[in-house]
């Protein structure tokens, strides 16, 4: 144990925080790119500290078991992506679709977007959580509509909308929560606090719980992706840059979905609640049987991916919905196995679309010919994220999947229906990009691997080999959320 | 609580409803922007009138960001907007307004009985004022759903979130009331820049989200 005056969570925090400001300042983009992988390698350090030291919870903010683990993955897949970010960004540079002056708001809104996160994250406080989780948004929305073209700016505008409806409908869920609390904690910061909201979760008003938890299903659902709430979202990974992509599909749906699994908890605790799994089990079997549909029809590439986030978005949300502890152990695994992956294609994505200069499909053909490695870090991230043994997505597919099997067989049996679908389609369009006849520039790409196969390695060690030690964690995690 | 608190915080809130059906009439945006100020307006009478029988002298800083921000500012900048960008000033609606305003007597009927429903434990001032506010809520997304303008629909967006304050305002105690809606005041300080400063309409040539739906990747 360290001394007690240093506080990770604030320093992590503060990392970011001061990270924007001073990013915010840097007119020359080259430092700003290598100051941006410094704070965000920061707070990974700070990140995993929280896993050694954890400060006391006070009623604005908390680390716990629950929260360390997307905390690390923030920070880590943070990190990776601002390596991969800088070598993005010189070639948009190059050719001319973003400008120095772009470049000095663009890692200034990354910073803000991460600080937002972790906020979010360590918030213990629910309105707090509210104000960070909007404040993360408004800073992706920024960054969405940087390339000014239509589309970017019909995505900006459509997330912009789609968002502030969602997070007004959480808002009013969260105000409706403090009333339920009101009564049985007092008024004032204490019946916004999490841990007392759960202390007395057996003695809130179960109507009002019940009507909140649709708002904040709504609500956060927005943000989470979820079908028929979705339609910002392939709009917001196909036109912003890469990076954002990659962090908006790995990390910003995960923040959502832990907001709303905070609340789960909460609700679950209380006896006089409906049940929330059957809500969470249809928006989450809905999502991903349309999504896997959707994902013939998709002619743009980051756009298919995006689709494919609210497949396994919805995968995820089933599996919380089905609860027990197997089902919350498998939907932890597969949110942590599906941010590393995805983040990973997305990064791959970025250079395709960069050396091809499109992002067409059907303009994209015979990648593993003209650029073999890129190529195959392609083809191996599709063959993880389509649920292929030995990857690790698999691992945690196939426990949602049992896990449902031992409860409800006809739910597990439409859930393997639609993941058989999407993996139809990916492979019928990697199938095409990957092999055949390259076509297009073949000029050699200046990639970095080191993000990609870092996220790659770890999904491939977590499918062949869980330590123990993870394997108690996400059992314990497990175990909290009912 | 004195009934007299009491009618006066039910007055204002009910008002508030009151304007909100009449900004589902309107098909003129610059009659809808005055109409956006009066509910604004009302906003900070009901949240001061809160803030003294609550004795919570916060909440003077959200009335006044009501009033300043959301009833003067905005809808000056609104009217600016329309008069320098030369936008359509008649709105074109998806859905006729008599439709419109029977859906949304149906809205608030849903919202009445739904709040005071569940909300049988809490004290008669909180229960009317959720509820009310909830209507304001919904015909907020109403008039975001029947109208394609996009500065019709960043005034329905703006009740939406003076519904939520006043929620909030009338929730007793409520703390970061404040400081939710200095966070609302950002959010549509960056939308109202981003139609400005984007030019939304130079690059779309219309400011009506119907045809932005053209400009999608996927439909050409």
């Amino acid at each position: 144990m360290t001394t007690p005056a240093f506080d990770p969570v604030i320093a992590l925090l503060l990392t970011s925080l001061v990270g924007a400001a001073v990013l915010a300042l840097v007119p020359n983009y080259r430092w700003s790119a290598r100051l941006n992988i410094l704070a965000s390698f920061v707070t990974l350090i700070f990140a995993l500290l929280l896993f050694r030291t954890r400060p006391p919870v006070n009623d604005l903010l908390l680390a716990d078991d629950l929260n360390v683990v997307f905390i690390a993955l923030n920070a880590f897949v943070g990190f990776t992506t601002s390596i991969f970010s800088a070598s993005y960004i010189g070639h948009e540079l190059e050719t001319g679709r973003l400008t120095p002056g772009y470049l000095r708001f663009y890692h200034a809104m990354f910073q803000l977007m991460m600080f937002g996160m972790d906020l979010a994250l360590t918030a213990n406080n629910i309105g707090l959580m509210w104000v960070a989780i909007e404040l993360a948004t408004l800073s992706t929305i920024m960054m969405v509509g940087i390339y000014r073209t239509h589309e970017a700016l019909e995505a900006a505008w459509k997330y912009f909308i789609l968002g502030s409806v969602g997070i007004a409908l959480a808002l009013f869920g969260t105000i409706l929560v403090y009333l339920a609390a009101v009564s049985a904690i007092g008024e004032g910061m204490g019946a916004m606090a999490w841990t007392n909201l759960l202390r007395h979760a057996a003695t809130l008003d179960p109507s009002l719980l019940n009507i909140a938890f649709v708002f904040l299903l709504l609500g956060y659902g927005t943000k989470v992706g979820l079908a028929p709430m979705h339609a910002w979202l392939p709009d917001a990974h196909a036109e912003g840059p890469t990076p954002v992509s990659a962090v908006l599909s790995g990390l910003l749906l995960n923040v959502a979905l832990y907001a709303l699994l905070r609340f789960k908890v909460i609700v679950a605790a209380n006896p006089g609640t409906l049940p929330v799994g059957p809500l969470m089990i249809t928006l989450g079997l809905g999502s991903l049987i349309f999504a896997a549909f959707m994902l013939y029809r998709r002619r743009d590439i980051k756009r298919m991916f995006a689709y494919s986030s609210i497949e396994h978005m919805g995968i995820i949300v089933f599996a919380f919905g089905m609860g027990g502890p197997l089902g919350n152990f498998a939907g932890l695994l597969q949110m942590t196995m599906h941010s590393l992956t995805k983040s990973a294609i997305f990064f791959s994505v970025g250079h395709v679309a960069q050396v091809k200069g499109t992002q067409k499909i059907a303009d994209i053909r015979g990648l593993t010919s003209s650029h073999p490695l890129l190529g195959w870090t392609l083809v191996a991230g599709v063959v993880a994220i389509a649920g292929v043994p030995p990857f690790g997505v698999f691992m945690s597919e196939f426990l949602v999947i049992t896990s449902a099997f031992a409860r409800a067989p006809a739910l597990a049996a439409l859930a393997a229906f639609g993941l058989m679908i999407a993996f139809g389609a990916l492979f019928l369009r990697i199938a095409s990009i990957a092999f055949g006849e390259p076509n297009g520039p073949k000029t050699p790409v200046r990639a970095s691997y080191l993000p990609i196969f870092a996220h790659l390695g770890l999904v491939l060690i977590g499918g062949l080999y869980m330590p123990a030690a993870m394997v108690g964690w996400f059992q314990n995690v497990a175990g909290l959320l009912k | 609580m004195p009934p007299f608190a009491f009618d006066i915080a039910h007055m204002f809130a009910g008002g508030l409803v009151l304007v909100s059906f009449m900004m589902l009439y309107q098909n003129r945006l610059l009659a809808l922007i005055n109409v956006l100020a009066l509910h604004s307006i009302l906003l900070a009478s009901s949240v001061a009138w809160q803030a003294h029988i609550q004795a919570k002298p916060d909440l003077y800083i959200t009335a006044l960001i009501a009033l300043g921000f959301k009833s003067i500012l905005i809808p000056m900048v609104l009217r600016r907007m329309i008069v320098h960008m030369g936008l359509h000033r008649e709105i074109e609606v998806a859905v006729g307004t008599g439709m419109t305003m029977l859906l949304g007597i149906g809205l608030v009927a849903l919202a009445m009985d739904l709040m005071l429903r569940v909300t049988a434990g809490a004290s008669v001032l909180v229960r009317e004022d959720v509820a009310l506010a909830l209507s304001v809520v919904l015909l907020g997304l109403l008039i975001m759903v029947t109208r394609r303008n996009a500065v019709s629909q960043v005034i329905g967006f703006m009740s939406i979130e003076n519904g939520l304050i006043l929620a909030g305002a009338g929730a007793r105690g409520m703390p970061l009331v404040v400081e939710i809606s200095v966070a609302f005041s950002v959010l549509i300080g960056f939308i109202v820049i981003g139609i400005y400063l984007f030019r939304i309409r130079e690059r779309f040539d219309t400011v009506d989200l119907h045809a932005l739906d053209r400009f999608r990747g996927e439909r050409q």
